[in-house]
């Protein structure tokens, strides 16, 4: 069966849809009858004729691993729900899609979702969840409304409610949640208190694992929008067979958010490590713009370090030790773990000549400081501190050793807090510093050295 | 405050969507109702979230103040979210911003991390930054009330286009 996408929206013939077969598709709706003529829900029936176990075998069998950032496999996060418990357990769609530079799981919540509800329903039934929640950011209305029209017509025809598609004890309820605005929410131990209608102040880990003592108290998988789509496949192909898409323990197909300096920035799902960072800009992105050379890349969403155009790295291929430049990496997991960053949520930020570093140093700080949830001493201060030293640099009011001390501001917050966002904030700073030292400090003046920092202003005293 | 009745049952059926001993969950969704109706979270409004649900009007509170989302204060007719983070910036999200305040008459110097909400002189249009709105390749983007712009044109031309189609509704 052919598939005819709308005109200008063909994917790159580099390309290898599953996730996003149906995007901008143009024989397509966002209705169940679309969904069921193109053999939807297929997947579900074929999950209920099998054991639970199996179904989570396939899912390890697979290697597939989370694409809402932190990478873990998925199938061993459903393998934690302890054999014995007896209290309900709860599965959540994370759909806060909040990281910088991430933009996929928008679509698929408009578009296809049907895709997702399938997956959370075969999710549900491997993991014992009776009740599953879509946890989906305020920014997206028409996408909650989408969402909730598409589980009443998935409840209608006998996907959702009770004893689904004649499956005794298999029920389900799916409820769409709505987020108002903030950031931590995606982070899953926020998003949980959030859910419970508290701050959504992370909880510690451990004891906090949501599988263990997630949503009331109770087993909780959380999963990403994009990792939930891709069970629906898992099941389609058998775990093993879907385990040769991309490359050993990065397996699968991932969709790529590229912004930024090139030519064409959009979504490109491949599959992982298939192609090189310089292919990815050149191939699937038409270049940089005319006349520019590439600065920098953020590879995996605003919270992961950045890479600088002529580094090297030493890169593990089989049993040798290979060194690649920047264009020359694979997209994928490991390799971007061993360049000294992460893929994290597939948001890629490319950066070109033109670009001022301290001016992006101070974008991203000024995200952080806006996101802090407040919790903890060092994120609290220091993502607000890291600001307003940026803030002076951009302005051509700083000293010299305003960059040091935004560095240690940095490395006193990493490690040093409850939740992720502690490095969210300080590795992207820790990077910049450590690349681009001078072009920092060239901003700085030394005659600034004596002035005093965060005078205290009249608005300041106003407000005492 | 008037609570209308199709509000009320819309309520309902919300608190339904969690456990009953659970009814708490339900904050987020009874203040997107209610701001929906009244523009703003009034103190009123807390009140009555914190009946409903039997919690404490603190409890109510300290969720309204946390969340960007929510405003305690009348935005305009029209509110206009534009994204400020790192690949919208790129694109002009600056320049986007600027224009629209020109355009629709909003003084935003007094705009803080506390008040990031700016009103015009006729209370036609009210601004604010948001954080990513999570379509960076098509930037700069921005929403107006429920409505999603993306590639918007930054120039005074192009923010008066956007709001024409507002003024002449
Ligand atoms: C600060 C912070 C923000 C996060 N934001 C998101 C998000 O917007 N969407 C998402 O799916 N995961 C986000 N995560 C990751 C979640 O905590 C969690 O790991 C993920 O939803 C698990 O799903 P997965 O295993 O399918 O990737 C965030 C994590 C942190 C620390
Ligand atoms: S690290 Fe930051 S965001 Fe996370 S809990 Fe602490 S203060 Fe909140
Ligand atoms: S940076 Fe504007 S949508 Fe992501």
């Amino acid at each position: 069966m052919s598939i005819h996408y709308k005109p200008g929206k063909e994917p790159h013939p580099r390309e290898h849809r599953l996730i996003f077969k149906n995007i901008d598709r143009a024989d397509w709706d966002n209705g169940i009858d679309c969904y069921l003529r193109d053999g939807g829900y297929a997947m579900l029936q074929k999950a209920i004729g099998m054991e639970k176990a199996a179904i989570t075998g396939e899912v390890k069998a697979s290697g597939l691993r989370g694409r809402g950032g932190a990478g873990f496999p998925t199938g061993v996060k459903w393998g934690f729900i302890s054999p014995t418990n007896t209290k309900p357990v709860y599965l959540i769609c994370n759909a806060d899609e909040s990281e910088p530079g991430t933009f996929k799981d928008r679509y698929i919540l408009h578009q296809d979702p049907h895709q997702l509800i399938e997956g959370m329903a075969i999710a549900a039934l491997a993991v014992g969840a009776k009740v599953a929640y879509i946890y989906i950011r305020e920014e997206f209305p028409h996408a909650a409304t989408i969402c909730e029209k598409a589980i009443e017509e998935a409840r209608q025809r006998g996907f959702l409610g009770k004893n689904i598609l004649g499956k005794e004890g298999f029920d389900l309820e799916i409820f769409v949640h709505r987020g108002a605005g903030a950031y931590i929410c995606g982070e899953e131990t926020g998003l949980i208190e959030s859910l419970e209608g508290k701050r959504p102040y992370p909880r510690i880990k451990p004891p906090y694992f949501p599988a263990a003592l997630g949503l009331y108290m109770c087993p909780t998988i959380v999963n990403n929008v994009e990792s939930l789509c891709h069970v629906v496949h898992i099941l389609r192909m058998g775990g093993a067979e879907y385990a040769k898409l991309g490359k050993p323990n990065n397996t699968g197909t991932r969709i790529l958010c590229v912004s930024g300096d090139v030519q064409k920035p959009g979504y490109y799902e491949i599959q992982v490590g298939h192609l090189t960072m310089g292919e990815v800009i050149n191939d699937l992105c038409g270049g940089l713009k005319p006349g520019r050379t590439l600065k920098a890349i953020i590879p995996g969403g605003s919270s992961s370090k950045i890479l600088k155009a002529g580094e090297t790295y030493k890169i593990k291929r089989g049993a040798e030790v290979v060194e690649m430049g920047l264009e020359e990496l694979p997209m994928d997991f490991d390799t971007m773990a061993a360049a000294g960053t992460m893929a994290g949520s597939g948001g890629v930020i490319i950066m070109d000549d033109s670009r001022d570093i301290a001016w992006v140093l101070n974008n991203l700080n000024t995200f952080y400081a806006h996101e802090s949830c407040g919790q903890c001493t060092p994120c609290r201060e220091g993502s607000l501190w890291m600001k307003k030293i940026s803030d002076r640099i951009v302005a051509g009011q700083a000293s010299p050793e305003d960059v040091t001390t935004l560095e240690s501001v940095a490395y006193q917050i990493d490690g040093k807090t409850i939740c992720a966002f502690g490095e969210a904030c300080s590795w992207p700073t820790e990077a910049i510093i450590s690349k681009f030292r001078d072009e920092l400090t060239s901003h700085t003046r030394p005659e600034l050295a004596d002035t005093p920092k965060n005078p205290v202003t009249e608005k300041a005293m106003a407000s005492l | 405050m008037m609570i209308p009745p199709a509000l009320e049952a819309k309520a309902d059926e919300y608190i339904g969507h969690y456990p009953p001993d659970r009814k708490r969950s339900a904050v987020l969704p009874l203040l997107h109702l209610l701001q929906h109706e009244f523009r703003f979270i009034s103190d009123e409004a807390v009140e009555w979230v914190a009946q409903k649900l039997g919690i404490a009007k603190i409890d109510v509170l300290g969720v309204v103040t946390f969340y960007p989302g929510f405003r305690q204060t009348a935005p305009g007719k029209y509110h206009v979210r534009v994204c400020r983070t790192l690949s919208c910036a790129m694109a002009g999200s600056h320049q986007l911003m600027e224009s629209l305040c020109a355009e629709a008459d909003i003084d935003r110097s007094h705009a803080d991390h506390h008040h990031p909400i700016a009103v015009s002189a006729d209370g036609t249009f009210s601004i604010e930054f948001a954080e990513c709105l999570a379509s960076c390749g098509s930037g700069p983007v921005c929403m107006v009330e429920d409505d999603f712009y993306e590639k918007v044109d930054p120039t005074v031309e192009g923010a008066r286009s956007l709001l024409n189609s507002y003024r002449h509704r």
